[in-house]
């Protein structure tokens, strides 16, 4: 089952160094055990990004400011795990990464079951 | 958490770490088969213990400590063996009481030692089939009974399997290390094969009733993933990674609704993996930048990637595909492949074409029995207008079929035929 992790955190400022240097590390790692197979980080909405709205028939395109968004999603990282169990306790990993060397970054990592996996079965 | 909850969380550990433990034990002992079954009872111990104590903070480490254990335990009982063992002992005990933090010491060469690990399963000195079994096992973290139910064999087999092939190491004495020089080449091509052996039986079921097995996929893909992980400049390595994300991106494509299959050209192109679409062509690029554009696997991910670029069927480069086919097959001198080649041929060129190339391998031995030259030629017929020629062909190519689906796919297809002409 594919499995794909957002990162959000109400952080603003940039992380410790350390913590992305460990990130690198568990990542080389999730590469090399074959289970993560696509990531990205995402810059912060302000820098470029948009809201591309449906609203009452009409579509408009909002550059910003974005005042009500205090969420920033970060990053996402997409995996490949045959359990939920196992999908969970990379998902406590990460997170505990952060705890070591977030200096008290806190925040949340999303996961969700990716629809229309090509592994699963035939339906 | 119930015992259920804890025995799956153990589970779960064991899938992501068993590889490490087993790698780690077997540097210890110089022992696969060895570290193999004391791994395993390290994993025993956490599904007695841990229901109780709850599962420890660091799981892996605690099941590494339970393994290294172990190890030592088993390199004391053995010390009339010498001194020697002795004072590796007790310096591997020291080793474990001075660093805590045995995982960020060991992080280090972990690659070395699973690759260590996947050419010992893989050693020429075994059977293909053992080799097989052993990888899924030992690198895969499979059970003997999911390694039955892939390979639609008992877990008596299977288990009979593995034991002789892990006396077979054991008497070997081979000695646990990753070959180098003109042997690495040699050897990597067996851990290739191995790994497109498991896919192939995943992706195009020989028997039984199911058109694939996705556990063997899914299992042969990551193999591959960590293969390219741990050797990245051997250009086979990314050839067969691309071969086996590309096939595996038509996965969602390949059947319909009651499972039965859908022919290439037949498919919802928009519902192809395009993830898979994109990590299987950038493996192919890297294949084809280390030197490996005219290899075996490469040659085959490139034909699969004339497809995977084709946004519409009408749009496939056939010139291309038959030219790539015509390389594969002067490399390989398989009929099999010259097959293929006449389709690609039949589609650049016309029915006729390809079905010259067909009527030229009526007489190869190696075809007698593969149902797919006359569902091909049978497929020509058709295109051809000679209907009551195709269903003579359809209708063998039934009896020569072994699965279950595709059998019932030719005798639909005969079917069609007959009403044709």
């Amino acid at each position: 089952m594919r499995y794909m992790y957002l990162v959000k955190s109400c952080q603003s400022g940039m992380p410790p160094k350390r913590l992305f240097e460990e990130l690198d590390k568990m990542a080389e790692k999730a590469i090399k055990s074959g289970a993560m197979i696509d990531s990205g980080g995402l810059m912060p909405l302000p820098m470029g990004g948009a809201h591309i709205k449906l609203d009452g028939g009409k579509v408009s395109v909002i550059d910003g400011p974005f005042v009500e968004s205090k969420e920033v999603v970060g990053g996402y990282a997409i995996f490949e795990f045959k359990t939920r169990e196992e999908a969970i306790a990379s998902g406590v990993e990460f997170m505990n990464v952060h705890r070591e060397f977030g200096e008290g970054w806190e925040g949340t990592c999303e996961m969700r079951p990716m629809m229309g996996n090509p592994h699963d079965p035939p339906r | 958490m119930t015992v259920a909850d804890t025995h799956r969380a153990i589970l779960a550990v064991w899938r992501k770490e068993h590889a490490r433990i087993i790698a780690i034990v077997a540097r210890m002992l110089r022992d696969v088969p060895l570290a193999e079954e004391l791994a395993q009872e390290a994993l025993v111990l956490a599904l007695e213990r841990w229901p109780e104590t709850g599962v420890p903070d660091n799981p892996a480490a605690w099941l590494i400590t339970a393994a290294k254990r172990r190890a030592i335990d088993h390199l004391r009982r053995y010390q009339m063996l010498g001194r020697k063992h002795q004072a590796l002992a007790r310096e591997l005990e020291s080793e474990q009481d001075a660093v805590p933090d045995l995982d960020a010491a060991l992080d280090d060469d972990i690659g070395d030692d699973i690759l260590r690990l996947i050419f010992t399963a893989c050693h020429p000195l075994l059977s293909r089939e053992a080799r097989a079994a052993l990888t899924l096992r030992m690198v895969g973290g499979l059970t003997t009974g999911e390694i039955a139910r892939a390979f639609l064999s008992s877990e008596a087999t299977i288990s009979q399997r593995i034991v002789r092939a892990k006396r077979t190491l054991s008497e070997s004495g081979l000695a646990y290390e990753t070959p180098r020089g003109p042997e690495l080449k040699e050897r990597l091509s067996a851990v290739l094969e191995v790994i497109y052996l498991v896919f192939n039986e995943g992706y195009a079921a020989t028997r039984g009733e199911d058109l694939m097995r996705p556990q063997l996929c899914d299992e042969a893909l990551r193999l591959g993933r960590i293969l390219v992980g741990l050797a990245p400049n051997e250009p086979e390595t990314h050839g067969l990674l691309s071969l086996m994300e590309l096939h595996a991106s038509r996965t969602p494509a390949r059947t319909d609704a009651a499972g039965e299959p859908i022919l290439l050209l037949d498919q919802n192109r928009a519902i192809w993996d395009r993830l898979l679409i994109r990590r299987g062509l950038a493996a192919l690029a890297r294949a084809e930048e280390l030197g490996g554009a005219g290899r075996f696997y490469a040659l085959q991910a490139a034909i699969l990637a004339c497809h995977a670029r084709a946004a519409r069927a009408e749009d496939t480069d056939w010139a291309r595909i038959a030219a790539l086919y015509a390389e594969l097959s002067a490399l390989t001198a398989s009929p099999v492949v010259e097959l293929n080649r006449a389709i690609a041929v039949s589609m650049a060129e016309g029915a006729q074409a390809g079905l010259d190339i067909v009527d030229g391998l009526a007489e190869e031995p190696l075809l007698k029995t593969y149902h797919l030259l006359p569902s091909v030629r049978g497929d020509l017929l058709a295109r051809l207008g000679r209907h009551a020629e195709a269903r003579a062909e359809f209708e063998r190519a039934a009896t020569l079929a072994s699965n279950d689906r595709e059998r019932a796919f030719l005798l639909r297809r005969a079917e069609a035929s007959a009403l044709a002409s």
